[in-house]
C-alpha cells in the first residue's frame, strides 16, 4: 500500500437535487518522498482535491488514507500552502510562522523554536523582511512565507496549491528552482498542484493529469525521467521533455478530458430600451416616455 | 508650495467656514434696543429675525464667566464649563464600559452562532431605535430602591442599553466575515477552540469591533443630555437644562457648542484608535 492513497473518491457541492459532482471516482497513490503534479484546468476541482487530502474536506464517498489511516480532519501531519496565501494580515512574518512552530513545537526550549523559525525564514530568503507585515509584501514574498510556514511545521506530506498561479514569469521561475531544491534537500512528500504542465514536469518525478469539470477525475500517469537538478533552458530541447510534455497536454485536450456539455441559465437584462435620439425633442425631454421589455430571456450556449 | 496650499486646504478653509457661521448667526441673532417712551423711561425691545436666539458676541460676554475658568466650583450650579463637562464625562465613561463588556461578547454570540443570531436578532433590531427618553424612566423604576445610588444606576442603565448596539451589531458582522482560510489555518495548526478565538478570531474582528466602539461612544455621548436632564445629576446637559428654565438662553448655546466639540474629539480620538487597528 501507498503512503498516501486515494481511492474511488467522489466529492459534489450544492443541496440535493442541484448537486453538482465535482470529483468522480479518483485514484491516486502516491509513495514516500515521491513528488507528484496534478495539472488541471482551472475550476476542475484541483483545490478540492487538496482539501481533500488536507482533510478540510471529507469525500463524499470512497477514502483518504495517509500511510494506511483514513483521513478524517486537519492536522500539521499535512502542511498546506494554500492557493490564496493565507496569512494573517496582523502578524508580521516572524509572527505568522511562530504562530506554527510554537504550536506544534511546545516542549522545545525557546531557543530552539526561534533557531527553527530563523533557519525557515533563511530558506525562503526573506530574512530581511521578517519584521514586516503580509500588505507589505510583494505577491512572491507573501507565497514564500506560506512556504516557510508549511515547511516550519515539519510535516509528512507538503500540500502545494498553486504555489505559483500568481505571479509573473520571472518571479515564478526562481520560485521553481527553490521549491525544487528544498523538495530534494528535504525529501518529503509532495502533492504540486499547477495548472501549468512545463512547472509539473520542470519539478515533479510524476504528472497526473486532472480532465475538466464537473466530474473530474484523473487520467493516466506520466513519470518524469529527467536527472535533477533540471535545467530550464537546456530542457527546452531536449526531446524527452517534449514528449512528456506531448502525453499530458494531448490527454488533456482529448477526448478523455473534455466534456461538451449544455449550460441553460437565465439572464436578467436591463428593463429599458435606450432612448431614440431621432425623436423630436420638446423643452423638457423627450416627448414619448422610456419603454420596458421583459426582464428575462432564455439563452442556451454551447460550452466546451 | 503643495504644502503651502495643503495648509490653506487644512487650516484656512474651516477658518473661513467658521468666520461665516459666525456672521450669519450674528445678522439672525436677535438684540436689545433702548426705546424711549412717551414717558420718557426707556424700554428694553428685543428686535431681530431670531428674537430670542442670542448673537456670538452676546453670548460670549454673558457666559465669559464659565469658560475662562473652566475648572472653577463656585457652588453646585454655578461651576466652569468644563468641570460640568467632566462629570458628564465620567459617567459616560462608566455607561460605555458596561456597553461594550456587554456588547462585545452579544456580538461574538451572534456572529458564531446562526441560531443564536435568529432568536435574538428581531429582538435587538427592535431594542435599537428605542430612545434614550424611554429608558430612562424604566432604569428609575428598575433602579428605585437602590438609595443614594439609583440616580446613577439608571443613569448608567440608560447608557449602556443606549449605545450598546452598534458594538453588538459591528462585532457580529465582523465575526461573520472571518475568512474561512483563518479559520483553515487554525484547523490544520488544530488550535484550540480558545486559541482559535484569542489567535485568530478576535484579531480578525477587531477592525469591525472599533468601528462599532466609536459609534457607541457617539450615542453615549449623545444619551448623557437626556439623563442629566431627567435625573438632574450635575453635568453639561443637567446645566443646560437649569439655565433653559432660569431663562439665561446664553447658556444653552455655550453647552450646545460645548457638547459638540467634546463630541467631535471623543470621535476624532476613537477613529484614531479605529485607524491603529486596521489591517491590510
Ligand atoms: N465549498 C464549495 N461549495 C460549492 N461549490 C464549490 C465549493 N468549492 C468548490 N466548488 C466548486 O467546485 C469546482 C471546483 O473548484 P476548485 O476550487 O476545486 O477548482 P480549482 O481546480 O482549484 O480551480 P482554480 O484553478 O481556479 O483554483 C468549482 O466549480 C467550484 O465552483
Ligand atoms: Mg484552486
Amino acid at each position: 500500500m501507498a503512503f498516501l492513497e486515494i481511492s474511488n473518491v467522489s466529492k459534489g457541492f450544492g443541496p440535493a437535487g442541484h448537486r453538482t459532482e465535482v470529483l468522480r471516482d479518483l485514484n491516486l497513490s502516491v509513495e514516500r518522498g515521491e513528488f507528484v503534479a496534478v495539472v488541471g484546468y482551472s475550476g476542475a476541482g484541483k483545490t478540492t482535491l487538496i482539501n481533500l487530502i488536507a482533510g478540510l474536506q471529507r469525500p463524499d464517498s470512497g477514502s483518504v488514507k495517509l500511510d494506511g489511516v483514513e483521513i478524517t480532519g486537519p492536522g500539521p501531519d499535512r502542511g498546506l500552502v494554500f492557493q490564496n496565501y493565507s496569512l494573517l494580515p496582523w502578524l508580521t512574518v516572524r509572527e505568522n510562522i511562530a504562530l506554527a512552530v510554537n504550536q506544534l513545537f511546545p516542549d522545545w526550549s525557546a531557543t530552539r523554536r526561534r533557531e527553527h523559525l530563523e533557519h525557515h525564514i533563511g530558506l525562503v530568503g526573506l530574512t530581511h523582511a521578517g519584521d514586516r507585515r503580509p500588505a507589505e509584501l510583494s505577491g512572491g514574498m507573501r507565497q514564500r512565507v506560506s512556504l516557510a510556514r508549511a515547511l516550519a511545521m515539519d510535516p509528512q506530506v507538503l500540500l502545494l496549491d498553486e504555489p505559483l498561479g500568481a505571479l509573473d514569469a520571472l518571479t515564478r521561475a526562481t520560485l521553481q528552482d527553490e521549491i525544487s531544491r528544498i523538495a530534494t534537500a528535504s525529501g518529503k512528500t509532495i502533492v504540486l498542484i499547477t495548472n501549468d504542465p512545463d512547472e509539473g514536469i520542470l519539478m515533479a518525478d510524476r504528472i497526473l493529469p486532472l480532465s475538466a469539470g464537473p466530474g473530474a477525475t484523473l487520467g493516466p500517469a506520466v513519470v518524469v525521467d529527467l536527472e535533477r537538478p533540471r535545467d530550464r533552458k537546456a530542457l527546452n530541447h531536449d526531446p524527452r521533455f517534449k514528449a512528456i510534455r506531448g502525453e499530458i497536454v494531448g490527454w488533456l485536450l482529448g477526448p478523455g478530458a473534455r466534456k461538451t456539455t449544455t449550460v441553460s441559465r437565465v439572464l436578467v437584462l436591463p428593463d429599458l430600451l435606450p432612448e431614440n435620439l431621432d425623436q423630436p425633442r420638446t423643452r423638457f425631454g423627450v416627448k414619448r416616455a422610456p419603454r420596458r421589455r421583459s426582464e428575462e430571456h432564455r439563452e442556451t450556449v454551447q460550452v466546451n | 508650495m503643495k504644502s503651502a496650499s495643503a495648509w490653506v486646504a487644512n487650516l484656512l478653509m474651516p477658518l473661513v467656514g467658521l468666520g461665516l457661521t459666525l456672521l450669519i448667526w450674528q445678522l439672525i441673532a436677535g438684540h436689545t434696543e433702548m426705546r424711549r417712551q412717551a414717558d420718557g423711561t426707556t424700554e428694553e425691545v428685543k428686535t431681530g429675525l431670531v428674537k430670542d436666539l442670542p448673537g456670538p458676541y452676546t453670548t460670549w460676554q454673558k457666559t465669559s464667566r464659565y469658560i475662562v475658568e473652566p475648572f472653577a466650583k463656585r457652588e453646585e450650579l454655578d461651576q466652569g464649563v468644563l468641570r460640568f463637562t467632566w462629570y458628564s464625562l465620567i459617567i459616560v465613561a462608566k455607561g460605555y464600559a458596561i456597553a461594550l463588556l456587554l456588547g462585545t461578547p452579544l456580538g461574538f454570540f451572534l456572529g458564531l452562532s446562526k441560531s443564536f443570531s435568529r432568536m435574538f436578532d428581531p429582538i435587538i433590531q427592535v431594542l435599537r431605535p428605542v430612545s434614550p427618553l424611554a429608558w430612562m424612566p424604566l432604569g428609575v423604576v428598575l433602579f428605585s430602591n437602590a438609595g443614594r445610588s439609583a440616580n446613577e444606576l439608571a443613569a448608567l442603565f440608560t447608557i449602556a442599553v443606549c449605545s450598546m448596539w452598534p458594538t453588538v451589531l459591528n462585532t457580529a458582522v465582523g465575526v461573520r466575515a472571518i475568512p474561512q482560510d483563518y479559520l483553515n489555518i487554525a484547523r490544520v495548526l488544530k488550535l484550540s477552540r480558545w486559541q482559535t478565538l484569542v489567535k485568530i478570531m478576535i484579531p480578525a474582528t477587531l477592525p469591525y469591533m472599533f468601528t462599532g466602539y466609536r459609534l457607541s461612544l457617539g450615542i453615549a455621548w449623545l444619551v448623557i443630555v437626556a439623563v442629566e436632564m431627567l435625573t438632574g445629576r450635575i453635568g453639561i446637559g443637567n446645566f443646560l437644562w437649569n439655565e433653559y428654565n432660569n431663562g439665561l438662553y446664553t447658556s444653552i448655546v455655550l453647552c450646545i457648542i460645548t457638547i459638540g466639540v467634546v463630541g467631535f474629539l471623543l470621535d476624532r480620538g476613537m477613529s484614531l484608535l479605529e485607524r491603529r487597528f486596521k489591517t491590510a
